[in-house]
């Protein structure tokens, strides 16, 4: 496989770096969706991550990876297993590519030609949705993903499950991943119901100052004379980013959230105008799991502030007159809130 | 071939250069983007292209409506039939692993197909997955872009474009013998060789850099190209560390024809546009222009709206437009109808179980080989049993088995507004206006239809936002708007009606807003005189019907006339007195008024 280029190495895009390590710390707050420029290094980011992450746990011979001792229930592999008898071994977390181009067949499965063609076997071949299980999905270009492949998606980000009814085969398993997008708003927007999928949303801007520039071309430019010597000279930076994601995860479930945050990010919310809850909770779980990045025992305003850009600029209804853009809204209500 | 630089160089010159040193690194370079129409000197300039690659490097031509099988790879029918066993064949693109793809009418590439040439330039390989079927296969190769647009509309799409170092412009340039030094095969093959050990110091990536800021070239991949452009530059000339003229040559090659605008103020360092160019033998800019560091960083359109249209040459101004043009998607939201042309067109949407027969529906073969794949055994067995023939087809396929590929395509509707930006009254007229275009296109973003909007003012009309179905490109292109001077109405809806001709032959129905209070006072041929000027605004309106275009005409005057209703009649269209035309207003009648959608077909 070849090298990619690694996370720690990536300068600045602070605001992607930091959404994919809250999703990689808390795959509950849902994707994250990258809008953006041309050539920002937005899929190099994501790339990079499938590196960073740490390895998990799955049971032996599951075609969809369950976690030992905690099979997803929808998973006939695991259902019936002795759990005292389970094997496990670590495998890298899955970061899936769902190609542009991709078949129906290879995103949710479908019989297998080889066996059905060569054996007459009418066996289940697990698609690209089955390999992201416990990992995340990657669509690049997802504003130009082929309608029914939205569709489908939607539907199984929603319930963590694929169902597949084809050829005569008829399959459940789950599906649990984290969904990551990147685009470019200048070739079309997002549908609502996809854009709602994403729990945090980035806008990643070209760097417009000298010197940001210069370091980006420069690592590219080492990076691609000699890929070995530069992940090399990265290795340890992104082996403190691992051990941090790792720490992360643990410290989680101990991060409060006092009832005076709650209340913060319910009235940030309220102000401005987001629909429904799922703006508030993912604004709760994306700041928890900040903080728990950055080793604070309790979820406070400055993780709140941090985090609302984009937990919360894809959620405003569209006032298509107000000159301003989303994200200045949600500054301005922060500005608000905070007194900042 | 150190020296050349110093010499003046014809375009043709500075072509064969580009592929000289295209050939050297075409992974690196990633491509070039010709603009020009088939002709001798293209054909020179790819043969030229072609005697510089190595001998065994393929260069294949990719087809512009190329289906994703073909394009990325899939199931081998034929090869799996005969052996019974699922067989992958490889697409254009991994094919093209080591050489150069020629995109012809790179024009019009879809948005798609080019975001599938950037996702395997960018990962350095084919992934696909279909047809049961997935591999990675590693891949690199070049790009040309045979772009054959003939107006300011025609562009590659961004994706690819932005991808690709050299943009040539082969117009009016015409072939010319080999230079005496020119670089041969065997140059490229040593240049090649020493590519990988060619180091870039620091004050060269610097001034890379430096200059595409100061050039307005905000994507960070110009600089790259540039410095690759440069390595292959140095390589070529045998030198192992990239030198100033080796950079020179990359900063006007590669970055001056995305200049988006004219340094400010102008160091001596910046290379002039290549139009300009008549010596090159300045030295490339050094890290002095860091003061340049906080550059204004003001959005593009101040400059274009503002000032600086006057002061910045002609090449220039050109490639402004140009930068952030895009294709138009292909259609494919909206409801099940039933054209029946539309069934074997657009783009697929499903498969289900059907006659192929039934209204020409497309067998999906893959499909029905699949359905009938896991029966074979048993249908073999029946046969042998019913005393079939012995030797039966490898696999056999019944009616029941037969999947069609579902297509759906929808007439878009693309609502161009015309304004009258004429006089007082442009002001608020055009404000609303941009409004109601925003006010649309937020609605009906989810639908996919596309804006355009046409202004006209003094002696001319101008497309202010050619079609599109992005919002935050709208409000970029909208964000300063120029006002006042005479209403040369004929011209704007002369510009409308070319406009309307163009949106349908993309396959979408055109629908004009006219904005204005209809007091024409400046003719055709830009002369003023009311008489001549309505006579001509008549003519217009006429040759608008003619077309067939569907219009609206919103009469923005405080005390309508009957010259607007006249000409409305003879467009053939609905007129609409709305004196105090707000957005919403305008939105709300275009929405009761535009032409019903015809919908898709399955």
């Amino acid at each position: 496989m070849a090298l990619v280029f690694p996370f720690s190495a990536i300068v600045g895009q602070d605001e992607i770096k930091l959404a994919l390590l809250i999703a990689a710390v808390d795959p509950s707050v849902g994707g994250v969706l990258a809008f953006g420029d041309r050539g920002t290094g937005k899929s190099t980011a994501v790339r990079a991550l499938a590196q960073l992450l740490p390895k998990m746990k799955v049971v032996v011979g599951c075609p969809y990876g369950c976690e030992p001792g905690r099979p997803a229930p929808a998973c006939e592999h695991c259902r019936g297993l002795d759990e005292s008898k389970v094997k496990s071994r670590q495998v890298q977390v899955p970061v899936v590519d769902l190609p542009l181009g991709a078949t129906e067949d290879r995103v949710v499965g479908a019989l297998d030609l080889e066996r059905a063609l060569t054996q007459g076997v009418k066996a289940f071949e697990p698609g690209l949705l089955a390999r992201a299980h416990r990992g995340f999905l990657y669509i690049d270009e997802a504003n130009l993903l082929e309608d029914h492949l939205v569709d489908l998606l939607l539907d199984v980000a929603a319930s963590g499950e694929n169902v597949v009814e084809r050829e005569g085969i008829s399959i459940r398993h789950p599906a649990r991943f984290v969904l990551v997008g990147t685009g470019n708003p200048e070739e079309g927007e997002l549908r609502p119901q996809l854009l709602d999928r994403f729990g945090l949303s980035v806008e990643v801007r070209t760097p417009e100052d000298l010197a940001t520039r210069i370091e980006v071309v420069r690592r590219r430019d080492a990076f691609e004379r000699d890929p070995e010597a530069f992940v090399a000279k990265w290795k340890k930076e992104d082996d403190k980013l691992r051990r941090r994601i790792l720490a992360a995860r643990e410290r989680l479930p101990e991060v409060k959230v006092p009832d005076a945050t709650l209340e913060s990010a319910a009235k940030l919310c309220m102000g401005l105008g987001t629909d429904g809850l799922r703006g508030e909770l993912t604004l709760i779980r994306a700041a928890r799991g900040l903080a728990a990045l950055e080793g604070d025992a309790t979820v406070g305003d400055k993780h709140l502030k941090r985090v609302a850009p984009s937990a919360l600029r894809h959620r405003l209804r569209r006032n298509p007159l107000d000159e301003a853009g989303s994200t200045v809204r949600v500054e301005r209500a922060l500005a608000e809130h905070f007194g900042a | 071939m150190t020296d050349q630089d110093r010499t003046e160089r014809s375009p043709w010159a500075d072509a064969v250069l580009a592929a000289t040193l295209f050939a050297v690194d075409p992974a690196g370079i990633v491509g070039i983007a010709m603009r020009s129409l088939p002709g001798f000197a293209r054909e020179r300039w790819l043969a030229t292209l072609k005697s510089l690659l190595p001998s065994d490097a393929p260069v294949r031509r990719l087809p512009l409506h190329i289906s994703d099988s073909r394009l990325l790879g899939g199931l081998d029918l034929a090869a799996t039939l005969r052996a019974g066993r699922p067989i992958a064949e490889r697409g254009i693109l991994a094919e093209t692993d080591g050489g150069v793809l020629l995109v012809a009418m790179a024009e019009r590439v879809s948005a798609g197909t080019a975001a599938r040439l950037a996702a395997v330039l960018d990962n350095g390989g084919v992934v696909i997955e279909r047809d049961g079927i997935a591999i990675d296969t590693p891949t690199r190769f070049g790009i040309v872009a045979l772009d054959e647009g003939m107006t300011d509309d025609e562009q590659p799409p961004t994706a690819l474009a932005d991808r690709l170092a050299f943009r040539l412009n082969f117009e009016g340039v015409s072939a010319e013998p080999p230079a005496e030094d020119a670089a041969t095969a065997g140059d490229v093959a040593a240049a090649r060789a020493r590519l990988a050990a060619v180091t870039a110091p620091d004050d060269v990536i610097e001034a890379l850099c430096g200059t595409a800021l100061s050039l307005g070239v905000w994507s960070i991949r110009a600089p790259l190209l540039a410095l690759a452009v440069a390595r292959a530059h140095a390589a070529l000339a045998g030198r192992s560390e990239i030198a100033k003229e080796d950079a020179a040559v990359a900063a006007r090659l590669v970055l001056a024809p995305r200049a988006t605008r004219l340094p400010l103020p102008p160091p001596e360092e910046e290379p002039p546009p290549p139009d300009e160019q008549q010596q090159d033998d300045q030295p490339p800019p050094d890290g002095k222009n860091e003061e340049q560091q906080n550059v204004e960083d003001r959005p593009l359109e101040d400059m274009i709206l503002e000032a600086a249209k006057a002061a910045i040459p002609a090449g220039i101004l050109e490639q402004l437009r140009l930068a952030g043009r895009i294709k138009p998607r292909q259609p494919s939201t909206g409801r099940a109808g039933h054209l029946q042309k539309t069934k074997l067109r657009g783009r697929p949407a499903g498969v289900r179980r059907g006659e192929p027969r039934s209204g020409g529906a497309r067998l999906n073969v893959v499909e029905t080989l699949r359905a009938a794949a896991p029966w074979q055994p048993l249908r073999r067995r029946e046969r042998a049993m019913s005393g079939g023939p012995e030797r039966s087809a490898r696999v056999e396929v019944r009616k029941d088995d037969f999947r069609i590929t579902r297509f759906k395509q929808r007439t878009e509707t693309a609502t161009i507004f015309v304004v009258d930006a004429s006089g007082s009254a442009a002001l608020h007229r055009l404000a609303e206006a941009k409004g109601a275009v925003e006010l649309l296109l937020a609605e009906c973003y989810v639908r996919r239809d596309q804006v355009a909007m046409v202004s006209f003012r003094g002696k001319a009309a101008e497309l202010l936002l050619p079609p599109t179905r992005s919002l935050v490109r709208a409000k970029r292109n909208l964000a300063g708007l120029p006002g006042g001077g005479g209403t040369p109405l004929a011209c704007g809806l002369d510009l409308a009606i070319a406009l309307g001709d163009q949106i349908r032959r993309k396959g979408q129905t055109p629908f004009v807003i006219l904005l204005t209070d209809g007091s024409a006072n400046i003719a055709r041929d830009g002369s003023p005189g009311r008489p001549k000027a309505e006579e001509d605004a008549l003519a217009s309106a006429r040759a608008l019907r003619a077309a067939g275009i569907t219009a609206l005409l919103v009469d923005t005057a405080p005390h309508p006339r009957p010259l607007a209703r006249k000409i409305a009649a003879e467009m053939d269209a609905m007129y609409l007195p709305l004196p105090y035309a707000d957005a919403a207003a305008i939105s709300g009648a275009v929405k009761a008024v535009s032409p019903p959608r015809e919908s898709l077909a399955g």
